[in-house]
């Protein structure tokens, strides 16, 4: 098999049999970055030099047989994880300029776990967006159809998996955007529980929503990932102390009596016909394997995306309130006073979308509007919460599709936000009640593009839900098709 | 019209942890700008607040030294502006929840006590600052001072006077440091004042509008400052002129108040919980070994000094001004078993002195056990009061110890009669005129004599023996 398409698993097994060097498995996706990213655009920043020189510490590391499970095996990072002496601009022209001095969390561990960066991939600004079409870098073209988005804000993330720039990668979710972006590219992404991956060092978007994860090609890469994202960081405060789990231990277990909630407010109206006959058919396969399903409610969901347009643009409005032009990142060139100097650098150095959340934000929090958005906003989303507890008892994993359609054309949506921000309809309930959730392709729509199938599990139950799907993808071959006319 | 005055104040005392409240960094004063500011106090991209537990337990320590409800879960608050010296665009705080609640401290003034209840106290980051002078028409940052830990007590409206505000600011300030939590350092801002002040009518139950005067850092400027802004509000409503809420600033230059924002400008500043931290939970576990550490309290000690010293309670009162000067005191109390007497000499000599010399407590010349040996020295009968002072000197001055020191300057109280009424007798002989007066009935020629037998034995006499002696001799 070619590096290009081959699993985690098997390049790491070809570099611990130094059949290749991580230099060169490094050098090969290089290439394709090369050759690709003029047209995908899901790179803000390659640095050839860089990523050799950790491929060959890589290397070192193997020599001396003193590497871990995936040394070696290059990855790229959202370019919303602060990465020493690398730029990161979290896609905004306020940090256009900005070198960060320090690692995040996540990129420390993916280096202690000896594993080069390819670089730094697109996204929306701020992560604030659902089709990557708000980065200050220009939109990502989806592989599949590069005149549709591929869905954000992590989208240079699945595209550059889609596009097999890279065998893995980084990305955060906030609403969603480490799954609606993985379901319009047709590859594997998962949303820890809150808390399990340390937020130090990642740009704060929504603090109480962030949460990193493994962007892939399969169920078992993520599983492998997540070993390496995972544990306590005494960084981060929401950072849970709990015992190291190895998320692939349960991969092979069958799947016989595992009990599917499926949520009836998932399959109602705006669901796109293509996509809910692709989740139907993901269903009936599942039971082939062993599941039953059971009808579980929702209730509070479809209240979901109001409570996120309170709670998601309030912490916003606070936690980009440091790009001031002060310290660091864009200032404007010309000011008379200090109020202008904010007014104009905060005007120009954020884009449209960041702006509105800002305002959006600064507004519920505001004397006299507080109680009636954000407290509420609070409240509902406790019932939210309270009413995936009731469904989890009587259910392993509440299964649905990721996203109400498939990728969209580029601009298509970006003139009405209240379009846009229905994308994430069925992810960011998760978000809400601190739930990890994935996608994992499910089929192909009528214009031959990929469909995402969401898992949503309990409270830590990570190492199950990756079982569901990597047995489902042992069953099927959605997750193995990648876009024909790129590289081979 | 007869005028009340109605003060309630707000005092921010820096804690005094080593490190700042939500980072690493170093809290000491005094350092090259931004040496001691790190990634988290500049806020880069991406880092995030975790919690300094010191900063809470000097919170709690104040909680219970004032008998406050301390909340078992408290929150902090985002408290959102935009100045360049406060890096995030946020300062963590805390509004709804804060971790004490109530409580109160008693004030003396004009020697009548009175009780003033304090609303909460509350765990907040500083900013850092910003200098304006020596760059050219820009503005300097200087961020080592931004997260050091400040704790904001706030009191009800309970004061009557500017000297009710001082003996109230000065009780709170011997208080926190006497805990431990606060090194009281008004020139380098470690305890800092704001004061509500407002004016009403005599009789009036709703108080008038008030006016917070900001950033008062010594109790002489609080005092000039209320003075000043009462007589000013007074003023401009006897001038039938209307009391504006407003925040405004003294100016110890001209003595003065002066406009620094009206409420038309005040900020909204957008509170919401911090979702970077966490709640902060106190259990009971905790509560208890915070509780072990705290020293006895000023109220509980000057009870006991009245009780195991004899000390009056005035002097019990001046005694634990504070930590340092009581924990003499009792020291050297000890050390001669004289607690009045040990009283009279701190409060008396030793303060004198101390303040001849503008040194603290901290930095006497003379020891607790020093100045406990000398009061053995004057209650065994080898010293007389003059003597000791001497003594003291010497002892200010570091020449040795009491007894060597009365030994070298030969200080010691004669006790020896032979010897006395030898050199009596001596000066009877060399003084028959003194002899003659007093028995023709001069009294002033008896103190002569006595004068005379002093001065031969160099003050070492024990005058009461002296005259003893004299008039038995004189018949």
């Amino acid at each position: 098999m070619s590096f290009t398409d081959a699993s985690l698993a098997a390049l790491a097994a070809q570099l611990a049999g130094k059949s290749v060097s991580s230099r060169e498995l490094t050098q090969h996706f290089l290439d394709r970055i090369n050759a690709l990213n003029p047209s995908i655009n899901a790179f803000v920043t390659v640095d050839a030099d860089k990523s050799l020189a950790e491929a060959a510490a890589a290397d070192a590391l193997i020599a001396s047989g003193r590497a871990a499970p995936l040394t070696g095996v290059p990855i790229a990072h959202k370019d919303i994880f602060c990465t020493d002496g690398w730029l990161t601009t979290c896609g905004s022209k306020m940090l256009s300029n900005f070198v960060a001095p320090y690692d995040a969390h996540v990129i420390q561990r993916f280096k202690a776990a000896g594993m080069p960066s390819l670089g730094k991939t697109n996204m929306d600004e701020f992560a604030m967006g659902s089709s990557n079409e708000t980065s200050y870098f220009g939109p990502v073209k989806n592989p599949w159809d590069t005149a549709r988005v591929p869905g954000g804000s992590s989208g240079g993330a699945a595209a550059c998996i889609a596009a097999r720039m890279a065998p893995a990668a980084t990305g955060t979710d906030t609403g969603g955007s480490i799954r609606q972006p993985a379901a319009f590219a047709g590859i594997t992404g998962l949303k820890p529980t809150y808390g399990l991956v340390s937020r130090y060092g990642m740009i704060a978007f929504a603090s109480s929503l962030d949460q990193a994860g493994p962007m892939a090609k399969s169920a078992e890469d993520c599983a492998l990932l997540l070993n390496v994202m995972t544990g306590f960081d005494p960084n981060d405060s929401t950072s849970l102390e709990r015992d190291k789990e190895d998320y692939a231990r349960d991969l092979d277990q069958p799947l016989s009596g595992l009990r599917v909630g499926l949520p009836k407010e998932f399959f109602a109206e705006g669901l796109n016909n293509d996509v809910a006959r692709a989740v139907e058919a993901a269903v009936s396969e599942l039971k082939k394997l062993g599941a039953t399903t059971v009808e579980v409610s929702l209730a509070n969901a479809g209240l979901a995306i109001p409570v996120y347009y309170v709670l998601a643009p309030a912490e916003a409005s606070s936690n980009l309130s440091r790009f001031d032009g002060v310290r660091y990142g864009y200032r404007a060139p010309e000011y008379t006073d200090l109020n202008d100097m904010y007014a104009k650098t905060r005007a120009q150095g954020f884009g449209a979308e960041v702006k509105r959340r800002i305002l959006i934000g600064a507004y519920v929090l505001s004397h006299g509007y507080y109680d009636a958005y954000y407290l509420q906003a609070q409240k509902i989303r406790r019932l939210i919460a309270d009413d995936f507890a009731e469904a989890f008892k009587v259910c392993d994993v509440i299964l649905g599709p990721t996203a109400p359609g498939t990728a969209f054309k580029l601009g298509e949506k970006s003139d009405d936000p209240v379009e846009m921000y229905l994308n994430d309809l069925y992810t960011i309930p998760a978000n809400l009640a601190g739930l990890p959730g994935m996608s994992l392709p499910c089929g192909f729509d009528s214009a031959s593009l990929p469909i995402g199938l969401q898992l949503v599990g309990n409270y830590f139950s990570e190492a199950k839900m990756l079982n569901v799907a990597h047995q489902y993808q042992r069953a099927t071959d959605w997750h193995i098709r990648r876009p024909e006319g790129l590289l081979p | 019209m007869k005028w009340e005055t109605v003060i309630g104040l707000e005092v921010h005392t820096q804690l005094a942890t080593r490190s700042k409240i939500f980072s690493g960094s170093s809290t000491a004063f005094g350092a090259a700008p931004n040496t001691q500011a790190s990634a988290v106090d500049i806020a880069l991209p991406g880092v995030l607040p975790v919690l300094n537990k010191g900063a809470v337990e000097c919170a709690i320590k104040f909680g219970l030294a004032i008998g406050a409800t301390l909340n078992r879960v408290n929150i902090f608050d985002r408290k959102n502006y935009f100045y360049p010296d406060l890096p995030k665009g946020y300062q963590i705080s805390q509004l709804a929840q804060p971790i004490v609640e109530g409580g109160a401290l008693k004030i003396v003034v004009d020697g009548e006590e009175k009780t003033v209840r304090l609303t909460r106290a509350h765990m907040e980051e500083d900013a850092g600052k910003s200098l304006h002078e020596d760059f050219h028409g820009m503005t300097g940052i200087d961020l080592n001072r931004a997260g050091t830990p400040l704790l904001e007590i706030v009191s009800e409206p309970d004061m009557r006077s500017s000297a009710e505000a001082v003996a109230y600011a000065k009780a709170l300030h011997t208080l926190v440091t006497w805990i431990g939590i606060c090194d009281g350092n008004m020139m380098e801002g470690s305890f800092r004042v704001d004061a509500n002040v407002s004016v009403r009518p005599v009789g009036q139950a709703e108080f008038g509008t008030r006016r917070e005067i900001k950033n008062l850092n010594s109790f002489k400027f609080l005092q000039q400052a209320i003075d000043y802004e009462v007589r000013w509000q007074i003023e401009t409503l006897e001038d039938g002129g209307r009391i504006e809420q407003a925040t405004v600033l003294f100016d110890p230059d001209s003595g003065e108040t002066r406009m620094m924002r009206s409420k038309e400008d005040a900020h909204d500043y957008r509170y919401f919980p911090d979702p970077d931290l966490l709640p902060v939970k106190l259990d009971d576990a905790w509560i208890a070994r915070v509780q072990d550490e705290l020293p006895e309290l000023p109220a509980a000690m000057q009870a006991r000094f009245v009780e195991a010293y004899g000390v009056s309670a005035y002097d019990a009162a001046v005694l634990t001004g504070s930590r340092a000067l009581a924990d003499y005191f009792e020291a050297a109390a000890q050390a001669c078993g004289q607690g009045k007497l040990a009283a009279n000499w701190v409060m008396g000599e030793l303060s004198a002195a101390l303040n001849r010399a503008d040194l603290g407590i901290e930095q006497s010349p003379v020891s607790a056990a020093q100045l406990g040996a000398l009061i053995n020295r004057i209650h065994d009968g080898t010293l007389s009061g003059k003597l000791a002072k001497q003594v003291f000197e010497g002892l200010w001055e570091g020449t040795g110890e009491v007894d060597a020191i009365i030994e070298a300057r030969g200080l010691k109280q004669m006790s020896d009669s032979g010897e006395l009424e030898k050199i009596i007798d001596e000066v009877l002989a060399a003084n028959p005129k003194s002899v003659e007066e007093f028995r023709a009935g001069k009294d002033k020629a008896f103190n002569a004599l006595v004068g005379q037998v002093m001065r031969a034995t160099k003050g070492r006499a024990n005058p009461a023996q002296v005259n003893d002696l004299l008039k038995a001799k004189l018949g």
